[in-house]
């Protein structure tokens, strides 16, 4: 997937002749996102890996996702950007269940993962199967070793050697060996900040999940550890799908092959990354993306 | 005001202030060594090797120790941490991690109410429950009077510790698809290990010197007290019968025994503080 810089302000607007679109502007009509649902928008040979059907999400009495709809490519990378408190987070923690830790949150809509209702699996078995990794980096308080060995302790059925064996492969894949291969039973809490969000990512895919969710990954990074974390998830995509939140739109452009857009609870548009930059298809799209806003 | 004289006004605050404070902590501190300091001149002599081997001596024979008092005390203790630390360790990761906005709520001001329950009020009930039932004073109801009122401190610190850990850590291993107590026992509880044992030490450390309940359930034993169902001598309560008797000899033996408790109480405070201070600075980054 060719990589794009985010356009400068007054590139050319879309024709409104795309399909499914709605009128620019058209705030009265129900949002009907372009291309979301439709079946030309994944290309030949791109699987779906998760389906949200009209997700509403509640806080108590207030509404935080208004009929959110779409599909998540497998082994691809999907992109969420919006203003801060538009629910891009909130959304991400639906698709894990991870919502449901906190009292008074209710969800009505169906999400599904290869086609079965996450509502209806067990809840660890969906925690498992999609991992989450969150903003703030929070390796436990045990040994490198041991935070990466968690979840499959947890899970159970290993042998020591095959534990050992997990653990160097996902340091490896979360390019974090090198640096700690020498000192795995040492404290997590002794690596930098970048380290501790790669050890992180390398406990997250220990459990080698099939869809892997991350909340900001690299919001409290220094730009180099920033980079580092984004070339490894774009080698990651190949055998996982990869969902992010970032509101940082270079990155989004840099690193995803499909980008949707939360603003105010609703998902406004949600299309293959270069449309989002460059040809938005609705104006909030491209107020957002040329930086008019948020 | 010149800003000269508004300088000036303000160091002198700042001085009179310093010294305030300079004194009432010279004051605390004093006390203290105050205390230790008069009961080491008054009892430490009388310590001695036979001090904390032997059994009391009938007055007029000099000698003798309390060595029974000691183990007494240790045994009483041990009932008490047994009983008060699991009760008030569950209770306090109910109140954090379980507890349902008003059932949570009405144990939370109970568990205040019976912390400050009098621990003389607390003797008379153990003396209801344990005592009359079984006919006689014994170790057994010395422990649970001390095990009851070890309860909601337990339960407490237990609690404050455990609100203490990061939400961060329990959404990391809930979300690695850890079930909820799993994530308590791996994550969340060793994470809030040292406060929590600090919390029980400090706890222990204040029953260790209570003396009411223990008057009327183990109520006192000049010989040996083996098991759990005799009466049986503690220190807090030698003290008191030594304290108020009339014999010089008994007096100077109660000092040796009130130095001797507060030194173990004061072991037990300052280890408890430094383990906690040695987690602290583990976690600071």
């Amino acid at each position: 997937m060719p990589r794009l810089t985010t356009p400068m302000p007054g590139s050319p607007k879309p024709s409104e002749e795309l399909a499914g679109s709605s009128p620019a502007g058209d705030a009265a009509a129900p949002v009907t996102v372009q291309g979301a649902a439709s079946a030309e928008l994944f290309g030949p040979g791109v699987e779906e890996k998760m389906r949200i059907t009209g997700l509403n999400f509640f806080y108590d009495k207030s509404q935080a996702l208004y009929d959110v709809s779409l599909r998540i490519p497998t082994n691809h990378v999907t992109a969420f950007i919006g203003p801060s408190g538009c629910g891009k987070s909130t959304f991400l923690r639906t698709l894990n269940r991870m919502f449901e830790t906190v009292k008074g949150t209710r969800v009505e809509g169906d999400v599904r993962l290869d086609g079965e209702d996450i509502f209806d699996l067990d809840v660890t078995s969906v925690r498992r199967r999609v991992g989450m990794v969150f903003q703030k980096s929070n390796p436990f308080p045990k040994s490198i070793f041991d935070n990466v060995a968690y979840g499959l302790r947890v899970n159970g059925g290993l042998s020591r050697a095959q534990v050992a064996e997990r653990v160097e492969r996902s340091l490896v894949r979360a390019a974090l060996w090198d640096e700690v291969k020498h000192k795995l039973h040492e404290s997590a809490y002794g690596l930098s900040g970048g380290q501790q969000q790669r050890l992180c990512i390398a406990r997250a895919l220990a459990v080698d999940p099939e869809v892997l969710l991350l909340d900001e990954p690299c919001s409290a990074l220094d730009p180099i550890a920033t980079a580092k974390i984004e070339e490894l998830l774009l080698g990651l995509a190949d055998s996982c799908t990869i969902v992010i939140v970032t509101h940082n739109m270079q990155q989004a452009a840099r690193v995803s092959d499909y980008t949707g857009f939360f603003l105010m609870g609703k998902l406004v548009e949600f299309d293959r990354t270069e449309q989002i930059f460059q040809a938005p298809a609705r104006k909030e799209t491209e107020d957002y993306v040329t930086g008019r806003f948020g | 005001m010149t800003s000269a004289g508004r300088r000036r006004r303000r160091d002198a605050v700042n001085n009179v202030m310093l010294t305030l404070t300079g004194l009432s902590t010279l004051l605390i501190c004093g006390l203290l060594f105050f205390v230790l300091g008069y009961l080491f001149l008054k009892g430490a002599s009388t310590l001695d090797w036979a001090f904390f081997t032997e059994l009391p001596k009938p007055v007029g024979e000099t000698g003798g120790g309390m060595a029974n008092a000691i183990v007494g005390s240790a045994k009483m203790l041990a009932l008490a941490t047994a009983i008060g630390v699991p009760i008030g360790f569950l209770g306090g990761v109910y109140l954090a991690e379980y507890g349902q906005k008003g059932f949570a709520f009405v144990v939370q001001y109970l568990t205040d109410l019976l912390n400050g329950v009098p621990s003389i009020v607390i003797g008379i009930f153990a003396y209801t429950v344990v005592v009359l039932r079984m006919h006689h004073f014994s170790t057994l109801a010395g422990g649970v009077a001390l095990g009851i009122m070890m309860i909601p401190i337990a339960v407490r610190s237990t609690e404050e510790f455990l609100h203490a850990v990061p939400r961060g850590l329990r959404e990391g291993a809930l979300a690695l698809g850890a079930p909820k107590w799993r994530m308590l026992a791996t994550v969340v509880v060793p994470a809030a290990k040292q406060g929590i044992i600090t919390g029980i030490m400090l706890d222990l450390a204040r029953v260790a010197g209570e003396t009411a309940p223990l008057l009327f359930t183990s109520f006192g034993n000049q010989f040996w007290s083996p098991g759990f169902n005799q009466p049986a001598a503690s220190l807090p309560a030698m003290i008191f019968k030594y304290a108020t008797s009339p014999y010089a000899d008994w007096h100077r033996q109660a000092f040796a025994a009130g130095f001797v408790l507060l030194m173990l109480i004061l072991t037990i405070n300052v280890s408890a503080r430094l383990i906690l201070s040695r987690s602290r600075l583990s976690r600071a980054r």
